[in-house]
């Protein structure tokens, strides 16, 4: 007997059809990975368990959970089952937490809300999950508010609120995409205690194959609202019977190909007596920190710490490490958009810092930047013309409009992009579509740096394996040096011919990239791969517990 | 928290002084000389002279600054020149109407918006939100002094209920007084409620657009709950700017609504003495406004951290 | 106050689709039109002349003759409500004018340099926001002589700091997007970048409390008027026709009630206008579709 059973759900949200006959079975006890790409339904599936949906959606067909039919539910019964028999962890920590309420309030709103207990008892419940969760009393006591929280604090009080009543069923909604991967494996294992310790139902929703691997029992893949194929996860994901399913897998898997011309140690390119591309000597960056108090001197905070590297030419390099380690600070002073406390950068030899903008006009044509999100890095009131030809500002001497049109005709494409979709606004390109944009953009002067930032994580496998086929042979054609800011490692696998791992503000490990990912020394460096999901591991591991 | 106090307090005060000068600046640009005005046409060089030096006008600009400065701070404002008078007795006479007509107005137009507000925010997009961010729009667009002549028009002349205008003073007895101040509150306060009550209805929606009241919902509160709970707090902010806001405007307003029901209250007299270049009376009754309204702002800022335990924290 | 706003990603033809199904904008769009139309036609023609005095026709009651009746100077309603709208009109925009010309660059220059000029830009806004805006303006009008051109100037400094603060938030919500970081990282200055990312970017915001203090610049006008320091006789003006209402309202409400329903019209007029420029440009209003 299935304790959420969904069959033949079909859903509109106005005139457009969002779910097509869906299937979905959770058993009690059991993980159920829900995984698709953006725009595949999978939150709106979600919704629908909760009836949390916009007014203007239409849902048809069954939705039952332990008996009760969710979909003919009155809203009185709805609110009875919300937070009590089923409940739901979202995405994003920081904004899902009312800013003006205290934890302790926010957990136990529920617990009094559905039990009736007391104000003392529904907050020594609170407590208790709040420890169960690893918040512990003496460092999150019940009075802290959400802006005192880090993102996986946040998290974690989400899920304690969830699982305060021990639901029968619990959705996570992309619980961890917003987090780093340390942080990300530390909020899988504790979402997969709970659901052991509480036999508790789990949908799980992701767009990440290796996540959902290592978590789900089953799993059911989502495509524009339909289920593509839906079983035993390890079985499912190593036979790939669908081709959907392999195109999913082969995409999260992808590695492109390129020569590896650039594989040498980072003391040896002096003696080959080639100059370094970018030389970035003990730089530091402090940020002035809050003041304790009118009287006292705020102690600085130090984002990026006596940091010391080089970067060849046609050099690929990755710089990963977790959020907040000052990997994205770094990359702006090398940007010149951000000057450093101390330290100097160079770059094709030139000092950088410290200059003007006019100064830094010759070595901006050399030095591009591709940022992370696709739908943010473009002006939305220009067309594609004028956003791709913006880096020419820093030319000598400006092109007329014929050559300017001649120059974006040519780079779009380049980047595979047709000449026509010059006169375009970028909200009639897709998120892939618009990172190549970005691509474009970035090598219109034929720089011979191009720092990016997170340039994949916000795009769909498929398309992002798209993505790294093209930076990998721009790479190889143009000979650009690339500096790719990640946390994902399968990125800086993919494409990189060394990394750099930054904590807390210093470089802490650097090394060949395959060298760094299969052995890593530094204590970082460990916890990265440690943490980071594999789905060539994760496949390995269900089917040697399967037998 | 102190931090944050402070450094509004800061902001208060200079913005205080600054507004001193802006007042003590403006009325020393003005053509006209008080002494002249005050002794009539047809004193002559001397005597004005010596009025002159006896009003300290001679002395140098910084020094008639601060001493006028001083004098404010110690409540003495001058004599007024046309009533000879301390102004400050003039404005202790004046201020007991105008500040009960202001808080008044005030206090009606929250009482009517906030209940508005949440109703409509409530009802988002159906025919009871409908009517009533309609009402409200009308509302926004009447000018209080056409409402008021209307209300005259409708409450007194026609039904005789209250008198038309004029103010029989707190000594006439409480009820009295307060009746002459109805229908000129109602004036003032309804164009401010439709303000207020806009406000509170789009804060409160753009509050339940946010991602915490979903995970409140997914607790399994009822809309209602969630409105009250979660979404109102939130929603205060923006309702507290404006309500400051519109304390000053009130202040203002004052001024043509005291006009229109010929009440004794510090906008006539201002207004009069503008008319009668009674400057003394002017700069210390706009002083005295400006005063008002920089303190009701602080206050804001301070209730501003009452809500949001972010300002608390933060520098 | 920070303000988060997503920036509209549409074409001006999907726009125009968008503008002309909303209730609220297609009423304000003819109310505000018509108030414009009655405005422009009163410098070619008016049902009577208003610089004639009649006085044998003085205090008629609504007729076929004078719809809504003639004032103590036997002056008719509706051609005066049609000359005031022209005077109306031309105060409170010229105002918005300078309100835009100087608050707007001010907040922009704020935003854009941060630190000390921020700072001391914000410092001016509350000064000015100090001195409740009214009392101020029959200051002013007091000081330099009653008249329109006073009025104007007098609504047109309060209407700069409440551009400044617009202007500002607006631009602060655009800077750390990442299409500014790029336009830096391709060497542009911040006058550049401001001209060509930032205020193209703010100025449906711009529009729409650009139509908001135009309102209020109508109401202020009359306010001004109607306590004798705005438009002088004999220009006809809404505020003004209200004051000499006042004592006439047993004998001839219409000389009150119509002049003030002139105001309330335009009024809402403007406001219709500007809350369906906002429905149309707030983006979460599409999601809804």
């Amino acid at each position: 007997m299935s304790l959420l059973e969904i069959e033949n759900l079909s859903l509109s949200i106005g005139d457009t059809p969002i779910l097509r006959d869906v299937e979905l079975f959770v058993a009690p006890g059991e993980v159920m990975g829900l995984v698709g790409e953006s725009g595949s339904g999978k939150s709106i599936t979600a919704l629908t368990v909760m009836r949390l949906l916009p007014w203007s959606a239409r849902a048809t067909g069954r939705v039952v959970l332990d008996g009760i039919d969710i979909l003919a539910a009155s809203e009185d019964q709805m609110c009875a089952l919300r937070g009590d028999d089923i409940g739901m962890v979202f995405q994003e920590p920081m904004t899902a937490l009312n800013p003006v309420k205290t934890i302790g309030e926010q957990v136990a709103e529920g617990i009094r809300w559905h039990t009736k207990a007391s104000r003392a008892d529904a907050e020594d419940r609170a407590r208790k999950m709040l420890d169960r969760v690893g918040l512990p009393s003496t460092k999150f006591p019940l009075s802290r508010y959400p802006h005192e929280l880090s993102g996986g604090q946040r998290q974690r009080v989400v899920i304690a609120i969830a699982c305060a009543l021990k639901p029968k069923l619990l959705i996570a909604d992309e619980p961890t995409t917003a987090l780093d991967v340390v942080l990300q494996a530390q909020i899988l294992d504790l979402l997969r205690d709970l659901v052991a310790e509480n036999r508790m139902g789990l949908l799980l929703i992701s767009h990440d194959l290796a996540v959902v691997t290592e978590m789900a029992d089953r799993i059911t893949i989502l495509r524009h609202g339909e289920v593509m194929e839906a079983g035993d996860t390890a079985r499912t994901l190593s036979e790939q019977l669908h081709p959907y399913t392999r195109q999913l897998a082969q995409a999260s898997m992808h590695v492109p190909a390129r020569a590896r011309t650039h594989e040498v140690g980072q003391d040896t390119p002096l003696l080959q007596g080639a100059k370094p591309l970018l030389q970035v000597d003990s730089v530091t960056r402090d940020y002035p920190g809050r003041r304790p108090s009118l009287l006292k001197r705020a102690a600085p905070i130090r984002a990026v710490d006596d940091v010391s590297f080089s970067i060849d030419p046609g050099q690929s390099v990755a710089l990963v490490g977790r959020s907040g380690c000052g990997k994205s600070t770094l990359a702006r002073m090398i940007l010149a958009l951000d000057g450093p406390t101390s330290g100097t950068i160079r770059f094709r030899g030139e000092v950088i810092t410290g200059k003007s903008e006019a100064e830094l006009k010759p070595a901006r044509r050399d030095m591009q930047v591709v940022f992370q999100d696709p739908y943010g890095s473009f002006d939305p009131r220009q067309k594609v013309e004028k956003l791709v030809a913006e880096p020419l500002h820093v030319l000598e001497k400006k092109p007329t409009n014929t050559e300017r049109r001649e120059m974006v005709a040519k780079v779009l494409h380049e980047v595979g992009l047709s000449p026509r979709d010059m006169d375009k606004y970028p909200h009639e390109f897709s998120g892939g579509q618009r990172q190549r944009l970005s691509i474009a953009r970035a090598i219109i002067t034929r720089p011979k740096l191009v720092v990016a930032d997170e340039p994949v994580s916000a795009l769909d496998v498929s398309i992002r394996a798209q993505i790294l086929d093209l930076l990998a042979e721009l790479n190889q054609k143009l000979g650009v040096a690339y500096l790719f800011i990640t946390h994902d490692l399968t990125v800086a696998r993919a494409i990189t011919d060394q990394v750099m791992v930054m904590y807390d503000g210093r470089i802490v490990e650097r090394g060949r990239t395959s060298e760094v990912l299969d052995h890593p020394q530094s204590e970082a460096a460990k916890a990265l791969v440690a943490a980071a999901p594999d789905l060539h591991r994760a496949i390995a591991r269900r089917l040697l517990e399967q037998g | 928290m102190t931090t944050y106090l402070l450094n509004r307090l800061a902001i208060a005060v200079i913005t205080l002084v600054l507004a001193s000068m802006v007042v003590f600046a403006v009325l020393e640009i003005i053509p006209g000389d008080p002494a002249r005005l005050m002794l009539g046409m047809n004193a002559n060089a001397d005597q004005v002279e010596l009025l002159r030096n006896q009003m300290g006008l001679n002395a140098p600009l910084a020094l008639r600054y601060l001493h006028w400065a001083g004098g404010l701070l110690s409540l003495d404002f001058g004599r007024s020149y046309t009533y000879s008078v301390p102004v400050i007795d003039l404005v202790r006479e004046r201020v007991v109407v105008s500040l009960p007509l202001a808080l008044i107005a005030l206090a009606l137009s929250t009482i009517i918006a906030i209940p508005v507000g949440l109703f409509s925010a409530g009802r988002h997009g159906r025919a009871g939100d409908t009517i009533a961010t309609g009402a409200a729009q009308l509302g926004v667009a009447v000018p209080n002094f056409w409402f008021a002549l209307m209300l005259i028009y409708l409450f007194a002349v026609w039904l005789r209920l209250v008198p038309a205008g004029g103010f029989p003073g707190w000594s006439a007895g409480v009820w009295p007084a307060l009746k002459s101040l109805v229908l000129p509150a109602i004036a003032l306060a309804l164009p401010q409620a439709a303000i207020l009550a806009r406000v509170t209805r789009s804060a409160l929606i753009e509050v339940l657009n946010e991602d915490y009241i979903r995970t409140a919902r997914a607790k399994g509160l009822p809309y209602r709950a969630v409105l009250w709970r979660h979404a109102l707090r939130n929603a205060m902010i923006p309702v507290l700017t404006i309500l400051g806001l519109q304390f000053a405007f009130l202040l203002a307003g004052t001024i043509i609504i005291e006009n229109v029901f010929y009440l004794p209250g510090l906008g006539r007299l201002v207004f009069q003495a503008i008319t009668q270049r009674d400057l003394i009376v002017v700069e210390s009754v706009v002083m005295l406004l400006v005063a008002a309204v920089i303190a009701v702002n602080l206050l804001v800022d301070l209730s501003y951290a009452v809500v949001d335990p972010r300002l608390r924290s933060r520098q | 106050m920070t303000l988060r706003f997503d920036i509209p990603e549409e074409n001006f033809a999907d726009i125009l689709v968008k503008a002309f199904t909303n209730r609220s904008f297609l009423a304000g769009f003819v109310i505000t039109a018509l108030v414009a139309a009655v405005a422009i036609v009163s410098f070619f023609w008016t049902p009577f002349d208003v610089t004639k005095l009649i006085i044998a026709d003085k205090t008629q009651a609504p007729s076929p003759a004078h719809w809504f009746g003639t004032d103590h100077f036997g002056r008719d309603i509706l051609s005066m409500i049609m000359v005031g709208a022209r005077n109306s009109i031309a105060v409170a925009l010229v105002a918005v004018g300078i309100g835009m010309g100087i608050g707007v660059p001010l907040g922009a220059f704020a935003a854009a340099r941060g630190g000390i000029a921020d700072e001391a830009v914000m410092r001016l806004n509350d000064l000015v926001f100090a001195f409740p805006a009214l009392l101020s303006a029959i200051m002013i009008t007091a000081i330099f002589g009653p008249g329109a051109l006073n009025a104007i100037i007098a609504i047109g400094i309060f209407n700069i700091p409440v551009f400044a603060r617009v202007a500002r938030a607006g631009a602060l919500a655009i800077w750390p997007r990442d299409f500014i970081l790029a336009a830096r990282a391709a060497g542009k200055g911040k006058t550049l970048i401001t001209l060509e990312h930032v205020l193209p970017n703010i100025v449906t915001l711009l529009l729409v409390q650009g139509t908001i203090q135009f309102a209020l610049g109508i109401l202020a006008e009359a306010g001004l008027s109607y306590v004798g320091l705005g438009t002088q006789p004999p220009m006809p003006s809404w505020g003004r026709m209200l004051f000499d209402a006042q004592t006439r309202m047993v004998a001839a409400p219409w000389m009150a009630i119509f002049p003030g329903m002139a105001i309330v019209v335009t009024v809402l007029g403007l406001n219709l206008l500007g809350d369906g420029i906002a429905d149309i440009l707030d983006p979460r209003s599409r999601r809804q579709r």
